[in-house]
């Protein structure tokens, strides 16, 4: 699977740069190879390994313990009829596209180009207080952000205990709204990519570019949407797909937060995976799981191959 | 910046009312940010913390004496520095040597390669977890303080190699074909010029390699058993789930001595890449 897709993105030939002008030496090529073999051997037996083991092991139905544990049997693509068949897997794949698209493509994007906008026009101390604390959630361990987020959206946490200042009454949130918590969850701990990644597009659109907007008499959002926007455009798309690719990986949050439930309702896909395979002993079939998910963020992974591909190489 | 004498004329006069709005809405955001990070802080200092964030009645060491054992602490902190040096190391010696002939030569395969390895820093890892337990059974490698280095080595390298070869593209040439006319080999003209020259950048890259391994939870909660052999992310989290109600503070002062140093080692790669936007920044290309 990554092959192909690597050999239709590397279709482009290009005239090589370097240094072909250095005489021929016998073994030079040999030697060049050797220095690629250790990190080729590596990504071959730990990352094309896996993912070529994932598509063989969706095949079986390999378990846990017992009989299929040692010699599991080819069984086709039962393991996903069953899964395409099973609610469980529907609602975890569209828990997953909510999760992305709220936590990340909406929640941390716009939060993250706020932020950035915002630290280009507070007053100092604040930005570097408040940036600092953006990107401290960000550098935290996830298992340590987990804690943290799990203790504020405790039935006696936090979050509940604001809202009862105000004369509100908290619910469960963790066992009521578990997809609304892990989604502020990751909002909290990945904005500071994007932020980062805004911030260092702003200070790079021309400040002429928005001198001749206010001449013509654009207001701050006009100059925001119109000239702004349009010029970091590649950045966006981007910052969109990474953060995609980032929040579709996403475990530890969830897992501590909720651990999936109550029940799966907040079983994103990788949790979904994990609960079939590790909980319920079915390998294959949390194989299989893993497969959709690895074919998903494959598909985001060549588009986003394809946007990088002017400047790559 | 509000007072830049450089924006005159018409925007000059809307630049207040902006500033003050938007450092309230900044301020506002801020404390959204701070509070769950003052709970792991408060509670951590706390002798009765709960779950709800509050000022310690007093403030006491006690979290942090009663969680500094070794079978709690040091063990699993040394553990992870185990693994997350042995992941850097490799990663960082195999990255090295993949990325000087993918910078300094054109071959046939190199455009494949470099967008294979693309291709590799945009795969969900975490998805790829159950294939990886079931691959580890087969090869014997489960509950291998080893396995779980080689492979958290594998999955950081494409990261690693694209992060190096830029580093390597900007060292100039000539210097090597200097050294060529001397009759240098090639990997004598890497480890003599190559690599004193991007130290910093093979820095950077080791100390990014090194916290995302710090940082890792899933891998070796996956692969790793044995209680003498789990990191301190995975025994943070059995501390955690052992008890039916959770030692909030002991649980805070084991997240801050796990935590601290990934923020220290943050600062330095801050520094040594110059205060800008070192990962993030690479992770574009």
């Amino acid at each position: 699977m990554t092959a192909t897709a690597t050999l239709t993105t590397g279709g482009r030939h290009r005239p090589g740069r370097g240094t072909p002008s250095r005489p021929g030496r016998p073994g030079r090529m040999a030697a060049r190879l050797l220095s690629l073999l250790p990190a080729t051997l590596l990504l071959l037996a730990f990352m094309l390994g896996p993912i070529v083991y994932s598509l063989y092991g969706s095949l079986t139905d390999r378990a846990m313990t017992g009989p299929r544990a040692a010699d599991p049997q080819f069984i086709g693509f039962a393991n996903y009829t069953e899964l395409f068949a099973s609610p469980d897997f529907w609602l975890s794949l569209g828990l997953t596209v909510v999760f992305v698209l709220a936590s990340a493509v909406i929640g941390q994007n716009v939060l993250g180009m706020l932020l950035a906008v915002l630290l280009r026009s507070a007053v100092k101390p604040l930005r570097s207080l408040v940036g600092g604390l953006v990107v401290l959630a960000w550098v935290l361990p996830e298992i340590v952000a987990a804690f943290a987020l799990y203790a504020f959206f405790q039935t006696d946490g936090t979050l509940n205990a604001f809202l009862g200042w105000f004369g509100l009454e908290g619910t469960s949130w963790l066992y009521y709204f578990p997809m609304l918590s892990v989604i502020l969850a990751n909002i909290w701990r990945g904005t500071a990519f994007s932020m980062m990644v805004y911030n260092a597009a702003l200070s790079e659109v021309p400040p002429e570019l928005i001198e001749a907007a206010t001449i013509d008499g654009a207001g701050a959002w006009q100059r925001f949407t119109r000239v702004t926007l349009p010029v970091i455009n590649r950045s966006i798309s981007t910052n969109l797909l990474l953060t995609t690719l980032q929040t579709l990986g996403v475990f530890t949050l969830i897992w501590v937060m909720t651990g999936g439930g109550p029940g799966t309702q907040s079983s994103t896909l990788p949790v979904l995976a994990f609960q079939e395979a590790f909980k319920f002993a079915q390998v294959g079939y949390g194989t299989a799981i893993a497969t959709v998910t690895l074919l998903i963020g494959a598909v985001f992974s060549a588009i986003y191959i394809r946007i990088l591909k002017p400047e790559v190489v | 910046m509000a007072t830049s004498t450089a924006a005159v004329s018409v925007s000059a006069p809307r630049r207040r009312p902006q500033t003050v709005l938007s450092s309230i809405l900044l301020a506002v955001i801020g404390v959204l940010f701070l509070v769950p990070l003052l709970w792991i802080v408060f509670a951590s200092f706390d002798g009765d913390a709960q779950v709800t964030m509050k000022l310690p009645g007093t403030w006491t060491l006690e979290n942090y004496t009663q969680v500094m054992t070794w079978e709690l602490t040091w063990q699993p902190l040394l553990n992870s520095v185990v693994i997350s040096l042995g992941t850097a190391v490799i990663t960082v010696v195999a990255g090295v040597l993949a990325a000087y002939p993918l910078s300094r030569y054109s071959m046939r395969f190199q455009q494949t390669f470099m967008y294979g390895i693309l291709f590799g820093t945009g795969l969900p890892i975490t998805a790829m977890m159950v294939p990886v337990y079931a691959l580890f059974v087969s090869f014997g490698l489960l509950d291998s303080v080893w396995g779980v280095v080689v492979f958290m080595a594998a999955t950081s390298l494409p990261m690693a190699i694209w992060m190096l070869k830029n580093f390597m593209d900007s060292v100039p040439i000539s210097l090597e074909e200097a050294a060529w006319v001397d009759g240098a080999g090639s990997m004598q003209a890497l480890g003599r010029i190559v690599i004193p020259l991007m130290r910093q950048g093979i820095g950077v890259v080791f100390i990014f390699v090194f916290t995302m391994a710090w940082g890792n939870f899933f891998v070796p909660f996956v692969l790793l058993f044995t209680s003498s052999n789990l990191p301190a992310a995975v025994s943070i989290f059995n501390f955690f789930g052992q008890y039916g109600s959770v030692a909030y503070g002991q649980l805070a002062a084991y997240s801050v001595l796990y935590a601290a140093p990934m923020v220290l080692l943050y600062v330095l790669v801050q520094k040594l890449s110059g205060g800008a936007f070192a990962l993030a920044g690479s992770v574009k290309g």
